[in-house]
């Protein structure tokens, strides 16, 4: 029955109030959006049209700023340029025409890659010891089982920042510090806490049955683990793994602290780009747009599981 | 196939002690339904001779063989759930298959034993769906498909037709019994509803409070209950209890009820002085002009070819099954008179049936 043929229904919301909330959607979405769409356009800017006041909504695009991220630029006298051979490629033309070469790349890509790395591999450790965990604290009787979980869950209490200086020095004496290995073990420990108790909610949710149904026609636990509780807890698992890697995606504190070089991911090297003059506002704003693209191709992939994941444990069957 | 043979079988969740010294043997072949009323411990039993729970004491033989502590997968039976435990993310032919993968049988051999469990349950034409759009009948169908598909040593079935309505219930009944009467399986059954422990076992064991309080086919259970728990539970509506006080003689064949004597099955035992309960099935009790036990009609309950009276007397309320061609006026006062060779007395503080001549016509279980 559609809310045309009933007078008035109790729990249907009235068109008026759908318009109205949905216009209170809308507003909320552009007022979100408004910095991003300014990122990406100052990413398309000359570093002129980025720092002119009164800001610029129009103006000439240009790929100024992603060159200058990508490479590193040498100034050189005119005669020096006009005596070198014709420009290479887009980037050498635009590095000529503001008396500059091309020096050679700059560290953008190692530092992306760094992070693809470390967040990816931090993601699949947590979500997989999360999941193992969260599976055992749901099925067996685990001797102080509700303390255990309160345990985990209090490493969240507190900002992971303040402990920062006792993990700077503990991985600085075993050596630690500034290598992959040990930012994909920080992360982790700070993202399974969180992924065992999302999981533990989903593992509950999915009844034993299945699994003793397994067991009975001759199969292990580990093989009806595998077999049947995954799949069913692929929702949750998807979840969980974008909300984990959400965090150490966009991790700048310990980014800063711990690592300076091999190890350095993309946060804390793209607010530093230095052009001529300061900040290159249009590298910076070119690095950002580039290092959300994988975020949200992640979150559009999953997104049918992460609505789901956000409202978990709202409605029983 | 196999006998089941279960002794002694204790099994305590901390405090709650939940099935006490269950002790029964399911032969060969047979229908066994473990029958009580929710919380008795029958669904515990059944899962301690799957292997799902371990007890905490007691043996459990499959064939002679002690597998009280060997895991499920080790037993070679079957279980279906009350809620079928259908894997969501396989269709059907998977989901009878699914037994089959683990034992490591090629894919040829377990399609043909697929489509043969299919066609014994007349479910062929659903092998290729999703198990998420099948309605309950078929969905039971596709949870007996996995479990016979395997030709198991036996079938273990908790409520299986619980989650069922009573019209598919009804068909259910009749078709897991043919499957049964077919495959020749030994068969433990977890029912709560006596209507179809009645109808489909060779054999039922009732269960209250994790005791088994007796263990036998469904008319001696009926007709020679071995407790006052099983006369009360058994037969709708239940037997009538009459309360009296006497002691009684080996080879006594009348109690004294008030001022009346009430011939009964000839005693077998001696009781001395001591709170006894005689009972009565509502369709055993007649009316008559000079009946030993008067009351006032209190109301009847029409239920096609014959009625419940309700008839309020000193002993109680006492329920009689009539022919409902005779009518009953409310307040009316009548007489009643009980068939002698069909009444049971019980010990009503232990709640046991004094043995009587009655026991002696039925196979003990």
């Amino acid at each position: 029955m559609t809310s045309a043929t009933t007078a008035h229904s109790v729990v249907e919301p009235s068109a008026t109030t759908r318009r109205f909330a949905g216009s209170l959607v809308v507003l909320y979405a552009i007022i979100t959006m408004i910095p991003l769409v300014w990122i990406m356009l100052t990413a398309f800017k000359s570093p002129d049209d980025a720092i002119s006041y009164p800001p610029k909504v129009m103006f000439k695009p240009s790929l100024e700023g992603f060159c200058n991220l990508f490479t590193t630029r040498s100034r050189q006298t005119p005669e020096f340029i006009r005596s070198l051979g014709p420009p290479q490629g887009l980037c050498d033309s635009i590095a000529r025409s503001r008396n500059m070469v091309v020096a050679g790349p700059s560290n953008y890509v190692p530092r992306f890659v760094n992070s693809l790395i470390i967040a990816f591999g931090s993601t699949v450790l947590a979500v997989a010891l999360g999941t193992l965990s969260a599976y055992g604290f749901s099925r067996f009787r685990v001797p102080l089982k509700d303390d255990l979980l309160f345990f985990i869950l209090s490493t969240r209490m507190m900002p992971p920042i303040a402990v920062a200086i006792p993990i700077y020095l503990m991985y600085r004496t075993i050596g630690l510090s500034d290598t992959r290995l040990g930012m994909i073990l920080l992360y982790t420990s700070v993202n399974v806490s969180l992924a065992v108790w999302l999981l533990k909610g989903f593992i509950d949710e999915i009844p034993r049955e299945y699994e003793e149904a397994a067991m009975i026609d001759g199969y292990t636990r580990f093989q009806a683990f595998v077999k049947v509780v995954l799949p069913q807890a692929t929702t949750g698992i998807a979840a969980t793994a974008i909300f984990c890697l959400i965090f150490a995606w966009n991790e700048y504190a310990f980014a800063v602290l711990l690592t300076s070089g091999n190890a350095q991911t993309a946060p804390p090297f793209i607010p530093i780009i230095i052009g001529e003059g300061g900040q290159d506002w249009p590298a910076v704003a070119a690095g950002t747009t580039l290092f959300l693209v994988p975020i949200v191709v992640f979150t559009v992939l999953l997104r049918k599981h992460l609505l789901r994941g956000i409202t978990f444990g709202a409605v029983r069957k | 196939m196999a006998q089941i043979k279960v002794e002694a079988l204790d099994k305590s969740f901390g405090s709650f002690h939940a099935v006490k010294a269950a002790s029964f043997t399911v032969e060969d072949g047979q229908f066994l339904c473990l029958l009580g009323p929710s919380g008795c411990g029958k669904t515990t039993t059944l899962r301690m001779i799957a292997g799902l729970e371990l007890p905490t004491s007691g043996t459990i033989r499959l064939d002679g063989e002690d597998v009280t502590m060997n895991r499920a997968s080790a037993r070679d039976i079957a279980f279906v759930f009350q809620l079928f435990a259908l894997y969501p993310h396989m269709n059907v032919r998977r989901n009878i298959g699914f037994p089959l993968k683990c034992e490591g049988i090629s894919a040829a051999e377990r399609d043909r034993r697929v489509v043969e469990a299919a066609r014994i349950l007349r479910i062929s034409h659903l092998l290729d769906r999703s198990v998420s759009g099948l309605a309950g009948g078929d969905r039971q169908r596709v949870a007996l498909g996995r479990a016979i598909v395997r030709k198991p040593k036996c079938f273990l079935m908790d409520e299986p037709l619980g989650a069922l309505d009573t019209e598919m219930r009804e068909a259910m009944i009749h078709e897991l019994r043919a499957l049964h009467d077919r495959l020749g399986a030994t068969t433990v059954y977890v029912t709560h509803d006596q209507l179809e422990a009645m109808a489909m076992a060779d054999r039922i064991a009732v269960m209250n409070n994790g005791v088994v309080e007796q263990v036998a086919s469904p008319r001696d259970i009926y007709d020679r209950p071995a407790s006052l728990f099983v006369a009360d539970f058994i037969g709708s509506p239940p037997m009538n209890f009459l309360p009296f006080r006497s002691g009684l003689q080996t080879g006594a064949e009348a109690i004294r009820l008030g001022e009346r004597d009430v011939t009964i099955p000839a005693a077998r035992e001696a009781m001395a002085e001591s709170e006894l309960v005689l009972g009565v099935r509502p369709e055993h009790v007649r009316f008559t002009d000079r009946g030993m036990v008067r009351g006032e009609v209190y109301g009847t309950e029409y239920l096609g070819t014959t009625q419940i009276v309700t008839v309020t007397t000193h002993y109680g309320a006492l329920k009689a099954r009539s022919p409902s061609s005779r009518s009953f006026r409310t307040g009316e006062t009548v007489g009643l008179d009980f068939r002698p060779d069909t009444l049971s007395i019980f010990d009503k503080a232990s709640g046991r049936a004094i043995r009587t001549a009655l026991y002696e016509g039925g196979a003990h279980g």
